[in-house]
């Protein structure tokens, strides 16, 4: 499933792009001669919470700010909420809900004035509505109490929460929430994912970027995963998670045997040392994998198959592949930020 | 957030309410004023903006507590146009310390907020918020703009103000003789003085405007009121260079000190018609090029 194009969700035909809250075709963004995002075709369903991976300098504010119109697209196109951006921001925007790069306010203003001075900015936020719905975003993320309070005297978190504040000052169609639980406490963290989980059950479509794939993992139904300014993979939770092979680890004393019987039933035994299947030596045992692939195989039938071919089976492991070996494997494993 | 789930829900059930009767689809486009009135209350809701009214409120101060101190009824001819005739007349304070402000502190303080305009809302990270809202680069470059023009008003009528109320303080008011020679009364003066508060707001303008392209060009606000401060410096460098004749008449500190040809009888309208127009030649080339520079403008900060 890397960087598949644009068009019908694999697995559901009747999806039509009109169904899509986000989708670019070819978007990239150069500074100077370093592409920070390559190429990327994106397609963010309607009513999806969308994870939105990558790690450090992977690209994702930088497509972030092109989809809000806050930079231009070097190349490709953009359709949010149906809409070409940036020519139709006007239409667009009201409806967006957006965290960008961290939370940003004027200091020497409480964090009400804050959100009445941004939402003044929106020419069709009421201004009739306008206290009560800073009070009640206020509330929502928990900040009633510091209302009143200078922003430049809230911590990191009380400024990440006002920043959600902003993005849910309306109701909105989509929201856009770069890194939305940096610098939150556990608690913090937690509320967060409840409230994306309200809103995503309200109708808006989230669509949340992070480098913490635990965080994601529990709240998204689809997710994509950017590396070195490429898109590497998207689609939903299931579909990412499936690609890591499930494998079985057999310890035994009788090798040579086990490793027929493995392959009598059709799954690809590993050669020694082979990435993720080395055989190791422990006591008189040893180890033996093998990738279960695509078969249908139960568990329970292998250990069967093993034994009634005279295996001494002393452990047995099913290890279904995680989403984070699959970040892993499609990021790379290396620590240090691509230039 | 709220503590438990409960509360959370409670939340959200009372804020879909209020939303469904407060908004729709159907969008009522305010004109803007909303956001104009933000960006006023966020400019006189910093310390700074006070700092800079009490510095030039200062000005008048002290220039009529020197004077009355020092009583000196010598008509030395030296130091700022008209200083001889504060003893006589209270309302000269004002006249004085526009004269004094006029060459450094009336730019300074308009450079630091024309400056201020864009590179600040960039410093601060608010800048992509106005833009996503959607406040509408146009509509914000205006906005931001007006403000600045507003804020000349407010700094050249707090000298004005602070002037008249001490020069009635310290020094007789009677009749106010003209340059030209001619008397006129307390009333007729006062609308004089708003004149020349007129004058001197519309002479402001225009660096108010290379304040405003300065501060899309960087996301450093010191740089871009440092910048347009020490333009208005080099304006005046040139101004006073008789070698640059030919280049006085654009300068847009030209007809800074003219303001004078308010107090002649009749009223020498030449310089006021010749200096609205100039300024507005730089709002229309300064606007236009911030407006060009701006809407191109990625927004990274
Ligand atoms: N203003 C800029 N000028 C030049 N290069 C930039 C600029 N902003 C970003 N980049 C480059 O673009 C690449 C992507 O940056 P981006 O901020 O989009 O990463 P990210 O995925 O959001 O990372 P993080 O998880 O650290 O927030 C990086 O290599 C970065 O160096
Ligand atoms: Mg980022």
């Amino acid at each position: 499933m890397s960087a598949e194009p644009p068009g019908p969700w694999p697995g559901d035909v009747t999806r039509s792009a009109g169904d899509l809250a986000i989708e670019t075709r070819g978007l990239t963004k150069r500074f100077g001669h370093q592409a920070a995002v390559d190429q990327i075709d994106l397609a963010v369903p309607r009513g999806s919470v969308f994870g939105f991976l990558g790690p450090n300098g992977s690209g994702k504010t930088t497509t972030i700010r092109m989809l809000l119109g806050l930079a231009s697209a070097s190349s490709g196109q953009i359709r949010v909420l149906g809409s070409e951006m940036p020519s139709e921001f006007h239409d667009v925007l009201p409806r967006v809900g957006a965290l960008v790069e961290g939370p940003a306010f004027y200091p020497f203003l409480s964090g009400a004035a804050n959100l009445h001075r941004l939402d003044t900015a929106d020419r069709q936020a009421p201004s009739a509505t306008r206290d009560a719905r800073v009070a009640e975003s206020l509330e929502r993320v928990g900040l009633a109490h510091a209302a009143g309070k200078r922003v430049g005297a809230y911590s990191l978190g009380m400024k990440q929460r006002l920043g959600i504040a902003n993005a849910i000052l309306r109701p909105r169609e989509l929201l856009m929430l770069d890194e939305p639980t940096n610098g939150l406490d556990p608690q913090g963290t937690r509320e967060v994912r409840s409230l994306i989980r309200s809103l995503s059950g309200d109708g808006t479509t989230v669509f949340v970027s992070s480098h913490l794939l635990a965080e994601i993992e529990q709240i998204c139904t689809h997710a994509a995963v950017m590396s070195t300014g490429r898109l590497v993979a998207q689609g939903t939770i299931d579909q990412l998670r499936s690609r890591g092979e499930t494998r079985v680890r057999v310890r035994t004393p009788d090798l040579p045997s086990a490793r027929v019987v493995l392959g009598s039933l059709g799954l690809s035994v590993d050669e020694v040392a082979r990435e993720r299947g080395e055989q190791i030596r422990s006591g008189e045992d040893e180890f033996v994998t093998a990738a279960v692939g695509v078969l249908d195989v139960r568990a329970e039938d292998i250990v069967a198959a093993l034994v009634a071919g005279g295996v001494r089976v002393r452990g047995f492991v099913v290890d279904e592949g995680s989403l984070e070996d699959q970040f892993v494997a499609l990021t790379g494993e290396g620590f240090d930020v691509a230039g | 957030m709220p503590d438990s789930a409960g509360e959370l829900d409670k939340a959200t059930a009372r804020q879909s309410g209020n939303w469904a009767t407060g908004t729709g689809r159907v969008a009522r486009h305010s004109v803007g004023l909303a956001l104009f009135v933000s960006e006023l209350s966020v400019l006189y809701r910093r310390r700074r903006t006070w700092a800079m009214l009490a510095a030039l409120a200062a000005v008048p101060i002290l220039i009529a507590v020197a004077v009355r101190v020092t009583n000196s009824t010598r008509q030395s001819g030296r130091g700022p146009q008209f200083l001889d005739q504060i003893t006589q007349n209270g309302l000269f304070v004002a006249v004085t310390a526009l004269v004094v402000s006029i060459p450094l502190f009336l730019p300074l303080t308009v450079g630091v907020v024309a400056g201020d305009t864009i590179a600040g809302e960039a410093s601060h990270g608010t800048l992509r918020y106005l833009l996503v809202a959607p406040a509408g680069r146009v509509r914000l470059l205006i906005v931001k703009y007006v403000g600045a023009a507003a804020f000349c008003v407010c700094a050249t009528l707090v000298v004005v103000v602070t002037g008249v109320g001490i020069g009635l303080a310290l020094f007789p008011v009677g009749p106010v003789t003209l340059l030209s020679g001619d008397t006129i009364g307390f009333s007729e003066s006062i609308v004089r003085l708003l004149l020349i508060t007129a004058f001197v707001t519309v002479s402001l303008l225009g660096l108010s405007a290379i304040g405003l392209f300065i501060s899309t060009l960087t996301d450093v606000p010191v740089g871009a009121m440092a910048a347009t401060i020490v333009l208005s410096v080099v304006s005046q460098v040139l101004g006073a260079l008789p070698q640059l004749d030919w280049l006085h008449p654009w300068l847009f500190s030209h007809y800074w000190l003219s303001f004078a040809d308010l107090l002649r009888q009749p009223i020498a309208w030449e310089s006021f018609g010749a200096n609205a127009l100039l300024q507005l030649g730089y709002i229309a080339v300064f606007g236009a090029l911030a407006y060009g520079r701006f809407l191109t403008r990625d927004v990274l900060s």
